[in-house]
């Protein structure tokens, strides 16, 4: 029989690592997250399946703490919200640059600087673009209910080890702290230890005598060698773009406009889009499950269907950029939203589709 | 069937436990649902509020700007709310500290003195239970026997012996409630 229980989005976070055999979580606590390590305290999961759950000092003691975890080969995460994922991005572009698989959770809240402990979507730009130094990227998964935020959890190691490179779960307070419904996997046993060294050679697992040291490291001084190393990452990401790319189509077909959401702002404007449709508008919405990679192609194809597209982010515009990008001028693209930590109604999304789009 | 509601008072009155509790009742009769609080750094004595959605269908936001029903449990959030009830719709609160009652005459508007009751039957903790069968009698959406089986789901265990406390308060709601006015 289906196991169904109610929790909250940070709740599913906890249970569906432990159930997928995640090997460490290392985090601090920050409203709005906080329940995802209280989960796992509770939990134990030490006594069950043998995954290593610490508090740390701190977020930059937690990040460095997944950078050594990663490095043996085991799947750990973290997580935590906007202002201490900004104190992460070292260890990201760190994790990136040695080429390290690992999941960083974050349940964004509005900034900047301490900002509020309310819902927000302002992290787009740090996420998808790279928050710390350097050419590297972030694999992102936006997941929009509690059962996608216990789901994305293996989705997101799988992807972590298939390209050996961090993967951000982007995620926000209405997600983190609302309860729905979630179906959970059942228990997977953690990885071996000769599992580990038969799939993942790379990993510093203790040297053998057939074959020489691993070393795990972002530093090459050599220009040049620095150089071929970032040519390999870029064909990575290409390889990523061309193939991971994940999005949801709502009443898209005969869409005269298109909004654009993801996460919890993609879950109001499911209801914009009936809200729109019972007046007669013919409006879909395309949700990109995967932010980097971001759906392209797919924007470029409903540009030459509809006769305009809405951003609707809880920010004051940052993934409109991008669909800007994809779509190349070919229809006009606007943004709305609320921020700092206020959310939008449904209803006000219709009325910016009508005062931005359909009446202008 | 889709049941929007918006449940609002003080922190401490039991405003997120009672919402969790029809959340879990609606699960247990295998509806979608969905309950999401309007979180901060509220405490005992400041505003709380939660808006809970019972569906036969999948739920697209959970996050609303009018309800089908408005449970108001102090003054404060009937400022905010009364004029989000959509018309038709019902507004249900409690009498207690209220300086100014409901005024529409396009919703269906009843009373339920929780507080009152709460104190009168020295169970102060049961006044959200109380609320929640007032409700029930009004929107009889969720059958008793899977309400029971919320309560078990959202109560620790050891907390269990106090079920039958807090089925007495669900009947006790039920029947004090009172119509206040009716849409014609």
């Amino acid at each position: 029989m289906r196991e169904l229980k109610l929790m909250k989005g940070n709740e599913a976070i906890a249970e569906a690592a432990i159930r997928a055999g995640v090997d460490g979580y290392f985090g601090y606590p920050i409203t709005p997250q906080s329940e995802v390590m209280e989960t796992l305290m509770a939990e134990k999961p030490w006594e069950t399946t043998g995954m290593v759950v610490l508090q740390a000092e701190s977020e930059i003691a937690s990040i460095n703490m997944v950078y050594g975890g990663a490095g043996c080969g085991k799947r750990v995460m973290t997580s935590s919200s906007s202002p201490g994922v900004s104190l992460m991005q070292e260890g990201l572009t760190y994790l990136a640059g040695a080429e390290l698989p690992c999941v960083v959770v974050n349940v964004v809240r509005g900034g900047p600087g301490l900002g509020t402990i309310q819902p927000a979507q302002s992290d787009y730009f740090q996420s998808v673009k790279g928050g710390g130094h350097g050419d590297y990227k972030l694999i992102t998964l936006a997941p929009a209910s509690v059962q996608e935020m216990a789901d994305f959890v293996e989705t997101a190691f799988d992807l972590a080890f298939k390209y050996r490179n961090p993967v951000m779960i982007l995620s926000d307070g209405v997600i983190g702290q609302m309860m729905e419904k979630v179906e959970l996997k059942e228990f997977k046993p953690r990885w071996t230890s000769e599992y580990i060294e038969e799939n993942h050679p790379w990993a510093t697992t203790g040297k053998k005598k057939d074959r020489g040291r691993n070393i795990i490291t972002s530093v090459q001084l050599e220009s040049s060698v620095q150089e071929a190393f970032n040519h390999k990452l870029q064909n990575k990401y290409q390889q990523v773009e061309a193939s991971e790319v994940l999005f949801e189509e709502v009443l898209c077909e005969d869409a005269e406009y298109l909004i654009i959401a993801y996460g919890s702002s993609a879950r109001i404007c499911q209801k914009s889009v009936e809200l729109a449709r019972e007046k007669g508008i013919k409006v879909g919405m395309l949700r990109p499950i995967t932010l980097y990679p971001f759906p392209v192609e797919q924007l470029q194809k409903y540009a030459k269907q509809v006769k305009g597209m809405l951003s609707v982010e809880m920010s004051a515009g940052q993934m409109v950029e991008d669909v800007k990008l994809a779509v190349n001028g070919a229809v006009p693209v606007e943004h709305f939203g609320r921020f700092g930590g206020a959310v939008h109604s449904p209803g006000e999304v219709v009325e910016a589709l009508e005062q931005k789009l359909i009446g202008g | 069937m889709k049941e929007e509601i918006i449940i609002a008072g003080f922190g401490g009155q039991g405003v997120l436990s009672m919402g969790k509790i029809l959340a879990y009742s609606g699960v247990m009769q295998d509806m979608e649902v969905s309950w999401m609080p309007a979180y901060g750094p509220e405490m005992r004595g400041g505003t709380a509020n939660v808006t809970v959605i019972l569906s036969d269908e999948r739920i697209s936001s959970p996050i609303l700007h009018e309800y089908d029903t408005a449970i108001i449990l102090n003054q404060q959030s009937m400022d905010k709310f009364e004029k989000d009830v959509k018309p038709g719709g019902t507004l249900i609160y409690d009498g207690n500290g209220i300086t100014r009652h409901p005024e529409r005459t396009d919703i269906n508007i009843f009373r339920v003195d929780a507080t009152e009751e709460a104190a009168r039957m020295h169970a102060v903790k049961t006044f959200n239970m109380i609320v929640l069968g007032a409700y029930l009698k009004v929107k009889p959406l969720v059958k008793m026997e899977n309400v029971i089986a919320g309560l078990k789901k959202s109560l620790p265990e050891r907390h269990h012996h106090l079920i039958p406390m807090n089925e007495k308060a669900i009947d006790q709601g039920a029947q004090i409630i009172k119509e206040v006015s009716l849409v014609e």
